[in-house]
């Protein structure tokens, strides 16, 4: 059993502690935009935020987890309100087909909360993400265009 | 609701929540006694021939027969279908019908296959004609309403006018007259000047759920009461499953049952995959692995390298003259060899499909580039007859080709039909989807040049060893035993043509097929060739002397197409001025999938081996652009597949088994490393090309040659980190 605080709501999950975090987000929590890519923190795919920070949630184990403040991408928007990172993120059709970019769109949020203005020093830095489609043109105009607002 | 109207929905049709495609994914039939055949969407709206659908307010539902998988032809395609329809593109949503409907109405959606770069391309004519018929009918069914001619009645923006009268009317207001009128027999097509949306970069229709984990993959298909599994297939291709220890696992948590799949592997059923996994990774297996498991990476080399030799027996592909007596005799030859390896399709979501199997109904859940395949190996892994089974296509992570094979779909029924009733979602592991893939093939490539004394080129031969895919997949393909794809890009003709004219040419192909089975990569048969051949072609260049646009211009004169697409980025790269200090420059052009296609990099070298690739621009020809936003995307990301194969790539062959197991050592490119991608569209119309694959064949080759051109080295091998080459 396992208590974890995901997007604001407390789940007490039936899981081993050694159970990665990615696999009770998806499976005991139910929330799936959470994707598995390769579940040894290559990827990005999995890419949560703990306590703000970014993280794979697929390196993670469930007891490490307990405590913390876990954000997915279903809790990324306030309400109804999309966070600016996924306006942009529409506006600008970064997604093709879209698999990796819960994790890309999580890892940007969490770059432009400690950096708000990034260069591109800082993205090539901090986005280490995954996308086998070939969107990081996209992404780096979007963020770009999230600095300069 | 009133009684006629209400639809009779399909048994067989099933909605996935919020699913990625409008209302829903299922699709109604109510044929009423007596009156026209009225067809109706699951929610009661009425059909307007086949590819459309008019709610009442106003809503226009397209179909769409072909994938979506990232490439954006489901927008594409609704495009093509509403600049006919003239429907008010912000009240446009698409859905997919299944194969089992299209197959029990006569195919009436056509092709489902999602390859080739085909999606738009080989459907344009008819869906253009489905927007255009119930136009035709919504306009006739208002002109009755007011007895009028309709030819005195136009539509725009879904909005019908009488313009003598100035009386108007909406689609959804006369979409069910409309319905039961007899569609026309043949309609007029508008001529593309007169395009208002198609050639528009208007935004994805699907982009909103992707931004929100809202978007449903197969990954994330959940029915009541489903169970996961976990499977192992025999490593060594072509191997068995000998025996396996279930009692050491059976009392691990959430295991349901552990069941043979066919007789090469093995699977894990539990409540939850990751309990299925688990297990599976403590199953003690016994495989049978047979004289695959002496094929190794050194041993597919020498048997390729053997097919080099003109001794031995090779198809003809392309020929003029007699291009092995002009070398024998010429005044200077020049050769090299080259080779490209085996590539996984490495998409980010792996390989799955859920399936529910009872005696009499078999459904699947997946994603997939070819309903229409994946149906059939449902029929074929059931047994059921096709009334009885469905496939329910959901958005895939990423297809590449890779998810027009239905292995895992075959895969996922075998287990299910071991549990009738249960639903089962069977995902593969990372390792299991680099250990199973349909990979690129593996070719060498021997090229003889000869000159005359004045430099002029007068002989090519182009001799290609390895592997066909179309010798796997698709047999009867064949054409006298010959794989007539193997020449993508040097072919006499057609759709991938050589674009030189070398006046004694010979291009062949001993085929030699390894045990590990080949696919359609994106870019196929394109990407070793235009490797090959374009790089060959700056070595000529060089023994003659010459700049490697001007060597090329010079045999491109036949070839127009070809060359405006070579103009136009050696143009904007700025070939003809000096690159800026310590920049190097490198082109390449090719054809494929129907379009010309050129690229032109500018890189710089530090330390030999560390290469920043700072800009590449493509052009491209493909006749028509639809939608020119995404046109740019799917050349920047083909130059990312392109470029991460080229220098992180490869999969190696040891003991019979694919040694690379995740992406730690098959590795993909990262935004740090990705160039300024500027792409030069400049479509010239009459024909329809194809855009998805085309310009993945030029960025490998153009990064080669400006690497030469920056290190007077050439790089004949793929991929660059078995060189200790690297991005910068």
């Amino acid at each position: 059993m396992a208590n974890l605080t995901i997007n604001g709501k407390t789940f007490t999950l039936d899981v081993e502690p050694d159970t990665p975090l990615l696999w009770a987000i998806r499976e005991n929590a139910g929330l799936t935009g959470t994707k598995y890519g390769c579940g040894i923190a290559q990827c990005g795919a999995c890419t949560v935020h703990l306590d703000g920070v970014a993280m794979r949630s697929c390196g993670i184990s469930v007891s490490e987890a307990e405590g913390k403040k876990i954000t997915t991408i279903e809790g990324l928007a306030s309400g109804e309100t999309l966070h600016k990172v996924q306006e942009a993120w529409i506006a600008q059709d970064v997604p093709q087909c879209g698999y990796c970019q819960s994790g890309m769109i999580m890892a940007v949020a969490a770059l432009l909360n400690e950096k708000p203005k990034p260069t591109d020093a800082d993205i090539d830095e901090a986005i280490t993400n995954i996308c086998r489609c070939g969107t990081f043109q996209q992404v780096r105009e979007a963020i770009h265009t999230i600095a300069s607002a | 609701m009133n009684k006629h109207i209400s639809p009779r929905l399909n048994r067989r049709a099933f909605v996935i929540g919020t699913a990625a495609v409008g209302a829903g994914l299922a699709i109604g039939l109510d044929l009423p006694f007596g009156g026209p055949a009225l067809v109706r969407a699951a929610d009661g709206s009425p059909e307007i021939g086949a590819w459309v659908v008019v709610r009442p307010d106003d809503t226009v539902v397209i179909r769409i027969a072909r994938s979506e998988m990232g490439q954006g032809s489901l927008t594409g395609l609704a495009q093509l279908v509403a600049e006919e329809l003239e429907c008010d593109w912000t009240k446009v949503t698409t859905e997919y019908p299944t194969p089992g409907q299209s197959v029990a109405r006569k195919r009436v959606w056509g092709d489902f296959s999602t390859g080739g770069s085909r999606g738009i391309r080989s459907s344009q004519d008819y869906v253009r004609k489905g927007g255009a018929t119930a136009r035709v009918m919504l306009i006739q069914a208002a002109a009755d309403a007011w007895k009028v001619p309709a030819s005195e009645c136009r539509a725009e923006n879904s909005v019908i006018t009488h313009a003598p009268s100035g009386r108007t009317t909406t689609y959804g207001k006369v979409a069910e007259a409309a319905a039961k009128l007899t569609p026309p027999a043949d309609v007029k097509l508008k001529d593309p000047k007169d395009w208002k949306l198609i050639g528009k970069g208007v935004n994805r229709l699907d982009t909103a759920d992707k931004t929100t984990g809202a978007m449903v993959y197969g990954i994330d298909v959940k029915l009541p009461g489903m169970l996961n599994a976990a499977i192992k297939d025999c490593p060594v291709f072509g191997g068995k499953l000998k025996s396996f220890d279930e009692a050491k696992i059976a009392n691990m948590k959430g295991v349901k049952r552990v069941v043979k799949v066919g007789d090469t592997a093995v699977a894990v059923v539990a409540d939850t995959w990751w309990h299925a996994k688990t297990a599976l990774e403590a199953l003690p297996i016994v495989w049978d692995e047979g004289d695959n498991a002496k094929v190794s990476s050194e041993s597919i080399a020498k048997w390729l390298a053997e097919g080099l030799d003109n001794s031995q027996p090779a198809y003809v592909g392309n020929k003029n003259g007699d291009a092995k007596a002009a070398i024998a005799g010429a005044a200077k030859k020049v050769e090299a060899v080259y080779s490209y390896p085996y590539q996984n399709h490495a998409t980010m979501e792996p390989m799955n499909a859920t399936a529910l199997y009872t005696a009499d109904k078999c459904e699947v859940w997946c994603g997939t580039q070819n309903g229409e395949a994946a149906f059939a190996a449902v029929l074929e892994a059931s047994g059921l007859s096709a009334e009885k089974c469905d496939v329910h296509k959901v958005m895939p992570g990423g297809g590449f080709g890779r998810r027009g094979q239905t292995d895992y779909v075959r895969q996922a029924v075998i287990i299910a039909k071991q549990m009738p009733g249960t639903p089962i979602k069977l995902l593969w592991s990372r390792e299991e989807d680099m250990a199973h893939g349909r990979y690129h093939p593996i070719t060498q490539c021997k090229m003889t040049g000869a000159f005359d004394a004045n430099n002029n080129l007068i002989a090519l031969h182009y001799r290609l060893s390895g592997q066909s895919i179309l010798f796997s997949l698709r047999p009867e393909a064949l054409q006298n035993g010959m794989d007539p794809a193997a020449f993508q890009g040097v072919a006499q003709s057609g759709e991938a043509a050589f674009g030189y004219s070398v006046p004694n040419l010979l291009v062949e192909h001993a085929m030699r097929n390894p045990h590990v089975p080949p696919g359609f990569w994106r870019g196929v048969n394109v990407n070793h060739n235009a490797i090959y051949m374009e790089c060959f072609m700056d070595e000529l260049a060089q023994a003659a002397g010459q700049d490697p646009l001007e060597f090329r211009r010079k045999l491109m004169g036949n070839h127009p197409k070809h060359l405006a697409v070579l103009n136009a980025v050696a143009e904007k790269i700025g070939w003809n001025t000096p690159a800026p200090r310590g920049i190097y420059r490198g082109i390449a052009q090719v054809m494929g999938y129907g379009s010309y296609v050129a690229g032109a990099a500018e890189i710089s070298v530090t330390d030999g081996s560390k290469i920043k690739v700072h800009r590449i621009v493509a052009s491209t020809d493909p006749g028509y652009v639809v939608n020119p936003a995404q046109v740019e995307r799917q050349v920047a990301g083909s130059f990312v597949y392109g470029l991460s194969a080229l220098f992180y790539g490869g999969c190696t062959v040891k003991d019979g088994k694919i040694e690379q197991t995740n992406f730690d050592t098959y590795n993909s490119m990262r935004i740090n490393e990705m160039p300024k991608v500027e792409t030069v569209m400049m479509p010239s119309g009459g024909f329809w090309g194809g855009v998805g694959e085309p310009t993945i064949g030029v960025a490998a080759p153009a990064v080669l040659n400006a690497y030469f051109a920056a290190t007077g080295k050439r790089i004949r091998q793929v991929p660059l980190r078995d060189q200790n080459i690297t991005f910068a």
